[in-house]
């Protein structure tokens, strides 16, 4: 591989992908402040693949390797054949994954994709609180999501909540915790929010303060430890009030493939927000290709595109460089070190945007919740001000 | 605790255990993740089916690896890892 040679060529790319993330629609029902997908989505709504499209994606990610398959979106559950793909994801020999609201989720459906081979469902929660759960994804959801979670443990299905954490409910980690047990998980991530799309876009009225953060991973801590073996409990370290960037989808290409709605293949969640870059697409590419040929995917493996500090860095296999997606959204360079590294020229736009968060003139700012009207909003360019406060960008 | 010989387990709920051709090895997945396997652990795990004990496992590793000597103390350390990582239950 390629950090095995000095990072002399970073074209090595006799690996596979393990992880399949479908994005299946854009759409959702909800209209949640920490959404990671772009605020542009409104531009990839009307061209979804169809289903004869998602089965060849699956076939041709199978044959490369993918062995975990993400059923995601937006609301995956708001397409209809959602059940023909868990059929065939199971014939493929996928472990697979419907990531949910849970809107959508009827005893119908459910039976449907447990008679399919639906291997695991992921349900997100947003509080204790109905209040904070209802506000924050800008839905009167909360109450559907507990008869969802009840409707997933009477299936026989693992149950795997995940909790995107902010300063709504960073100090309720006890009480979520407390409730996961209560609703029989098996997993529970706390996932502290990253900050790119919709949460970027809102980071100063979402990010919690470092003592919050200490505190949250403390009671995590001591949970876990009560709990034991019995529901597994991840607690993701939110990035910005570290000074070591995370191994962004564990490298570039090594092992994540995301198609999106609209067929573009990507090595991240959030890749399309990088300059100059033109990525694959299922209607014109096959994954083959993409994965081991397309420019795209090959750009940033290994480590031979690096510059200073990253280059010579004695830990760069740790974080190869960290997330490029972060390096361009706050320092505008996307082939600069992650700014949240402490070694990078970028450090102090972290620094700043942990103050920021603090600032109560800022902090009052109306939440920007993922709507399609606020996507068209942004897409005008109407949110350009609020970027640019807290982005190196031009 | 130790393994008995007549202890039987099966792949744990919530886990599969399958080859990957493309990896060229057994691999076990799981929500969230997956392993890959070594080769003997995944000669051990695929003789753990739920009906099979512990002593048979052994035996037939032994009859189908005979140049191998003292493999029974690995076997069992990698049956006793597997409880550890809950990849595996007791289902006697």
């Amino acid at each position: 591989m390629a950090q095995q040679n000095n990072g002399v060529d970073s074209n090595v790319t006799n690996k596979q992908p393990l992880w399949l993330l479908a994005e299946i629609t854009y759409r959702c029902p909800l209209h949640c402040a920490f959404c990671y997908n772009p605020t542009d989505y409104t531009n990839h709504t009307n061209n979804e693949l169809d289903t004869k499209g998602w089965i060849k994606v699956l076939n041709q990610a199978r044959e490369l390797g993918a062995l975990q398959l993400g059923i995601s979106g937006g609301e995956p559950l708001l397409r209809d054949d959602i059940e023909t793909i868990v059929e065939e994801a199971h014939s493929l020999g996928y472990y697979s994954n419907l990531i949910t609201s849970g809107v959508g989720l009827t005893e119908k459906r459910i039976d449907a994709f447990k008679k399919g081979g639906l291997d695991h469902i992921q349900l997100s929660m947003h509080d204790i609180t109905e209040e904070i759960s209802n506000f924050v994804t800008d839905t009167r959801t909360f109450k559907l999501k507990q008869k969802v979670a009840a409707m997933i443990k009477d299936r026989g299905y693992p149950m795997v909540l995940n909790v995107v954490i902010h300063r709504y409910n960073i100090e309720h980690i006890q009480e979520i915790l407390e409730m996961a047990e209560k609703l029989g998980a098996d997993y529970v991530e706390l996932a502290n929010t990253q900050y790119y799309g919709w949460s970027l876009l809102n980071r100063n009225q979402l990010m919690p303060t470092k003592e919050q953060v200490d505190k949250a991973e403390e009671v995590t801590n001591r949970f876990r430890d009560k709990v034991g073996n019995k529901m597994k409990v991840f607690f993701v370290v939110p990035d910005y009030f570290g000074n070591r960037p995370k191994k962004c989808m564990n490298g570039w290409g090594e092992v994540f493939m995301i198609v999106t709605a609209d067929g573009d293949v990507l090595p991240c969640h959030s890749a399309r927000v990088l300059p100059n870059m033109k990525f694959p697409n299922v209607k014109n590419n096959d994954l083959g290709y993409a994965w081991h040929e397309s420019p795209a995917f090959n750009k940033y493996r290994g480590d031979a595109w690096m510059k200073e500090p990253c280059r010579t860095c004695p830990e760069k296999e740790n974080d190869l460089g960290g997330c490029r997606c972060q390096a361009f959204l706050i320092t505008g360079d996307a082939e600069g070190a992650d700014p949240v590294c402490d070694k990078s020229p970028g450090r102090p736009l972290i620094v700043k945007a942990v103050e920021d968060a603090q600032n109560g003139v800022l902090k009052e700012q109306p939440i920007v919740f993922r709507t399609d009207k606020n996507s068209q909003r942004v897409i005008d360019g109407e949110e350009k001000d609020r970027l640019a406060d807290f982005h190196a960008l031009p | 605790m130790a393994i008995e010989h007549s202890d039987i387990y099966k792949i744990a709920a919530h886990h599969r255990f399958q080859w990957e051709k493309a990896q060229d090895c057994y691999v076990i997945l799981f929500p969230e993740g997956m392993v890959k396997l070594n080769g003997s652990a995944g000669e051990v795990l695929k003789l753990v089916d739920g009906s099979t004990s512990a002593g048979e496992i052994v035996t037939k590793l032994q009859e189908q690896f005979p140049d191998v000597g003292e493999i029974e103390k690995d076997i069992l350390a990698m049956l006793d890892f597997a409880i550890g990582k809950a990849w595996i239950e007791k289902v006697n």
